[in-house]
């Protein structure tokens, strides 16, 4: 049984692309083999920065001659059938076989493909790999036409077994396949040949290089906690930074610096980013002052000087980023003890978007959203709109600028030198919270205000705007924005009426200076009539949500006297009205996508959100949650069913009679005992159901909610019984016309009663 | 070791560069007479990687950056400093070797230093040009960037240019261990008058920077833009034909002079801080308009791959 080793040598490859291209490898020639029927027993696929190489091991040493029977004409078909058969299986008539059928004797045609060398198969997959390789990034080079991410040099192609080596030979863009590879590039230099697999990683470890990526983290990890802890100190662990890392050396020796005292009193997140960010170390922490105060870096050879020279010139390099930093730092610091008003001025420059204002207007709506949002999540609207209004100042800081993912870190450093409240300034860093589907979100009521106002008035902004995401395009992560409020509302259960919150801001951004261009109008007297632009020169008194359109306008909107005509069905004029029912529907997307993480089923939160105050998304996922419990047991299961049939047997009756039965029926008609049962368990459940959910209006959190919410649902379970027994005994259609009234008049009061708990009729297949 | 004698000196550094890359055959050419942001905008290398015509040229291009001016205080910034480029077409396929041989022409000795090549993807909006490659790193400081250009002006580059740029100042700071790059020796400490960089350039440095920030008349900048954009149209749309000598005659040249010029009016502009974030692009995209009209008319040229007889 051969096996296969190839091994694609190259100029270096980005360390962020080398895993996704070795797993791509693998899957693209193995499933190749699969298809050319070339079973194996196990591959395994390994990269370095100048490598992808991938072993297939337990090949057969050829594809499997195979036999294909063709059902040709009958024997007695026209002559040209026959002939057509014969010319598309490319036999003479005397190759073909007779078999009798039960309607006469058919020819048949056995097509014997014989099997091929698993080499002469290689040889044929592998060019084509490398000309189709999913690069996320891919280059020509010289005056060639094959596209590699950066130049390819060699291929190493061969096959082995215990009686040998067999190179597969092959030219892609005139690189020949050989069983040649190099070593590490400047420790040993020069192409030397291998046999095998073993042979091949055995070599390259003599040459200097360790083939795979977690051989290297290992060694890498190992021996920088070996040199921090031989210092008394411990290693900052950064997985993804030792993976980037792995992939930048193929020999990878570590060393440890020190970090001038200079630098020592910045902020470790700041010594930490930008040792990262710029210079690949990772930080290393003195345990017993908390401080960051060594450096581990990662060099990809050893040298006559064990690494002196190298280290000298990283702490030199390190030291010349870090002045920058301490600069920044101490400039920062000056002016956020100055009350950080330099920032906040600086702000109204930066434009956010152009139609959405500066970062400044920005802040002041999130400031006043934050006031909105306060009290329901359980903070003082002071004190959100107070840390609202600095929250975002260090956008504008020096340290921020270069570098942007310490945004919000700073805010807190500098909120706090300007003497805030360390509640107001944890804002700061908590507000962008959650930045994505693992991170935690914020508790602190402050920081719940100015979290969620962030994040709604993003979203109002771009839905106002009509810059919603399509796709896999959303420049301004307005998915995660979305989620992120829901994560916060529904995690910590707070009741909000974000429709109303949303419908309040669209006013807000209508009226702001920057809708030039999307100004909105009022409509005059009837539909299709002349539109007189108000603009935001003039705004309307009565600003009405309805009647109000926001759109895009060519023309000059300091000409209040332009009218002009308003095609109403352009989808670009929208009411707040509309705009406010459009994200609307976008948040409860997410929250379907969000609850389907949980188990819960897309048409059980439909019927959720088909019930009033569906903007209340702790209510929402309360009531779905609860559903879905529901659901789960049989008294659920047969509920809905019952619910069900009781809905269409009243559909269909009310269309065919043309009325609505909608009065309370009464018992003196009924006629049997599973009726008046019925009759009964209905009055009862009723009482119990409505205390329930009455209850709900008035409890807060979340986990209460949903224990009324499934009180209510066991409430009505307990009508499984009488309405099974119901249907069982009694015909609803009777002959008498009162007492079938009266019947149809009881289907309603059961799909009343379950439609208090949700839309059941949206579920589906019960 | 004796092969690694360290240079005294920048411009020693700059020599042997120039020593270094003519052995390697390149022609070396000298600056190119006008304002440009870096050396790529010398038309030997913007015009020339593209067309089919082989190519080989080294050369120092002052280079202009009104932005990173710091009055000549900072360590490392500067609002004029020097590039040293190469570019081959085809590249060939040793340049990784080649250019590992010019670090040791300056006094780097590989085997003592971790030299790394880093993915650095390169593009300028300006040139409409983007090209593969990354940032050289000896003992973790960016001394070079390498490229191979994918595009230029629109055009896809057949075949494709390697492009080696040093920022020189850094590099002989960092080959001679000096901290400041004003304190770095301009040429042989032990010349009977040695000169250090800032006495060369400390002054500039402030005057310019003064200029570039507060004084530059914007009224005056923004006009010039204008002129340029107006004149490099005007340049290509002049009939192909020469009507005085009756030659062809495709002025991508001249043409190509108003655009760089119209892209370092556009520095100075962003520089005096009258350019907004929205404007910003605009102007870009005013600039790769242009970069796109000098290479389409470029390509229709000689030196551009154009025979007599097409169309």
């Amino acid at each position: 049984m051969p096996d296969l080793l190839l091994e694609l040598f190259s100029e270096e490859i980005p360390a962020r692309m080398q895993a996704r291209a070795a797993t791509d490898l693998k899957r693209l020639v193995t499933d190749a083999l699969a298809e050319a029927v070339l079973p194996h027993e196990s591959a395994g696929a390994f990269s370095t920065p100048r490598r992808l190489t991938l072993t297939v091991e337990g090949l057969p040493a050829a594809s499997p001659a195979l036999g294909e029977v063709r059902r040709g004409p009958r024997i007695d078909a026209p002559e040209k059938a026959i002939e057509g058969f014969l010319r598309g299986v490319g036999m003479a008539r005397e190759q073909l076989e007779i078999r009798k059928e039960k309607k006469g004797s058919v020819y048949f045609a056995t097509i014997q493909t014989p099997g091929r060398p698993a080499a002469e198969i290689i040889a044929e997959i592998v060019p084509k790999v490398i000309r189709g390789f999913p690069w996320p990034k891919s280059m020509r080079w010289g005056d060639g036409t094959l596209r590699w991410v950066r130049p390819l040099h060699r291929i190493l192609c061969l096959l082995s077994a215990e009686d040998g080596t067999t190179p597969v030979r092959f030219n892609v863009d005139g690189i020949e396949a050989s069983v040649e590879t190099e070593g590490h590039r400047f420790m040993a230099p020069g192409a030397f040949s291998v046999t095998c697999f073993e042979d091949y990683q055995a070599k390259l470890k003599c040459a200097r290089v360790i083939l795979s990526a977690e051989e290297r983290a290992f060694h890498i990890r190992e021996d920088a906690q070996n040199l921090a802890f031989a210092a008394g100190l411990e290693l900052v662990e950064d997985k993804g930074l030792l993976t980037e890392v792995a992939g930048l050396v193929e020999w990878p020796v570590v060393l440890m610096g020190k970090i001038g005292t200079d630098f020592l009193n910045l902020p470790p997140e700041v010594l930490q980013t930008s040792m990262k960010v710029h210079q690949k170390f990772f930080s290393v922490r003195n345990s017993k002052t908390g401080r960051i105060e060594h450096f581990i870096t990662v060099a990809n050879r050893e040298t006559a000087d064990q690494g002196a020279t190298i280290l000298g010139g990283n702490e030199k390099v390190l030291a010349a980023r870090l002045s920058d930093a301490k600069f920044f730092w101490e400039n920062d610091v000056r002016v956020a003890k100055a009350g950080m008003g330099d920032w906040l001025e600086a702000l109204k420059a930066v434009t956010f978007e152009r139609h959405l204002g500066s970062v400044a207007d920005r802040i002041s709506r999130i400031a006043m959203l934050a006031r909105e949002i306060a009290p329901p999540v359980g903070a003082i609207p002071d004190a959100a709109e107070q840390a609202a209004r600095i929250a975002q100042a260090d956008l504008a800081s020096e340290m921020v600028r270069e570098f942007p993912e310490l945004q919000g870190v700073m805010g807190r450093y500098y909120a706090q030198a300007a003497g805030f409240d360390i509640e107001v300034a944890t804002v700061a860093e908590e507000h962008y919270q959650p930045l994505g589907p693992a991170d935690d979100v914020p508790t602190a009521p402050l920081s719940v205000a100015v979290a969620l106002a962030e994040k709604i008035d993003k979203l109002t902004g771009f839905w106002t705007i009509d810059e919603k995401p399509t796709g896999s395009k959303d420049p301004f992560a307005l998915r995660r924005a979305a989620l992120g409020v829901i994560r916060i509302v529904i995690e910590e259960g707070k009741r909000l009426s974000i429709a109303g919150l949303i419908e309040e801001h669209v006013r807000i951004l209508a009226f702001s200076p920057n809708m030039v261009n999307r100004v909105f109008v009022k409509k005059c007297n009837s539909a299709r009539d002349k539109m007189v632009l108000i603009g935001n020169l003039a705004p309307p008194i009565n600003w009405d949500p309805e009647h109000t359109f926001i759109g895009s306008f060519a023309f000059d909107p300091c000409d209040p006297d332009t009218s002009f005509p308003l095609d109403e069905n352009k989808g670009s004029f929208r009411t707040p009205r509309e705009i406010v029912g459009d994200l609307l529907a976008f948040f409860h997307d997410r929250l379907k996508v969000h609850l389907r993480g949980e188990g819960i089923f897309h048409d059980v939160i439909n019927s959720c959100l088909a019930m009033p105050q569906n903007d209340d998304l702790t209510l929402v996922v309360a009531r779905a949650r609860a559903l879905a419990a529901f659901l789960s047991t049989e008294d659920g299961v047969n509920l809905v069913q019952g619910y069900k049939r009781a809905a269409n047997i009243l559909a269909q009756a009310e269309v065919q009679d043309g009325v609505e039965y909608r009065r309370d029926a009464d018992v003196k008609f009924a006629e049997t005992g599973e009726e008046r049962a019925l009759f009964a368990a209905l009055a009862t459940a009723e009482v119990s159901v409505t205390a329930h959910l009455q209850a709900v209006e008035r409890e807060g959190n979340g986990a209460a909610l949903q224990a009324h919410f499934a009180a209510a649902m066991t409430e009505l379970a307990h009508l499984r019984g009488p309405i099974d027994a119901f249907f069982e005994a009694v015909q609803v259609n009777a002959d008498s016309q009162v007492v079938r009234r009266n019947r149809l008049n009881l289907l309603h009061q059961i799909v009343n009663i379950c439609g208090q708990v949700a839309n059941l009729a949206r579920l589906e297949g019960a | 070791m004796s092969q690694f004698v360290q240079p005294k000196s920048f411009q020693e550094v700059i020599l042997r560069l120039q020593t270094y890359w003519a052995g390697q055959g390149c022609a070396i050419l000298q600056p190119y007479d006008m304002e440009v942001g870096a050396g790529t905008f010398h038309p030997a290398t913007t015009l020339r990687s593209l067309g089919p015509l082989p190519w080989s040229v080294a050369y120092v291009q002052p280079s202009r950056r009104p932005t990173d001016g710091r009055y000549g205080d900072n360590p490392n910034r500067l609002q004029h400093y020097y590039q040293y480029q190469v570019l081959i077409k085809p590249a060939p396929p040793d340049l990784q070797m080649l250019y590992l041989g010019s670090l040791e022409g300056i006094g780097i000795d590989v085997a003592l230093h971790d030299i790394r090549f880093v993915e650095d993807d390169w593009e300028s909006p300006t040139l409409g040009a983007w090209g593969l490659g990354w940032e050289v790193w000896c003992d973790g400081m960016e001394v070079s960037q390498f490229t191979y250009f994918q595009q230029v002006g629109g055009h896809d580059c057949k075949p494709v240019s390697g492009e080696l740029t040093y920022g020189l100042e850094r590099l002989a700071m960092y080959v001679l261990g000096v901290d400041h790059v004003m304190d770095m020796p301009f040429n042989d400490p032990a010349a009977p008058i040695p000169l250090l960089y800032g006495d060369v350039f400390r002054q500039t440095e402030q005057e310019y920077s003064r200029w570039n920030f507060d004084v530059a008349d914007t009224n005056v900048l923004l006009k010039q833009f204008k002129e340029a954009e107006v004149a490099c149209q005007a340049i290509l749309e002049e009939p192909r034909q020469d009507p005085k000598t009756g030659a062809r005659s495709v002025m991508a040249h001249p043409a190509y002079d108003q655009c760089i010029k119209a892209s370092h009016i556009f520095n100075l502009l962003d520089a005096r801080g009258v350019i907004s974030v929205t404007e910003r692009q605009a102007y870009i995209g005013r600039v790769r308009t242009l970069a796109r009209l000098c290479a389409d008319a470029f390509v229709q040229t000689r030196a551009g791959g154009w025979v007599a007889g097409q169309a």
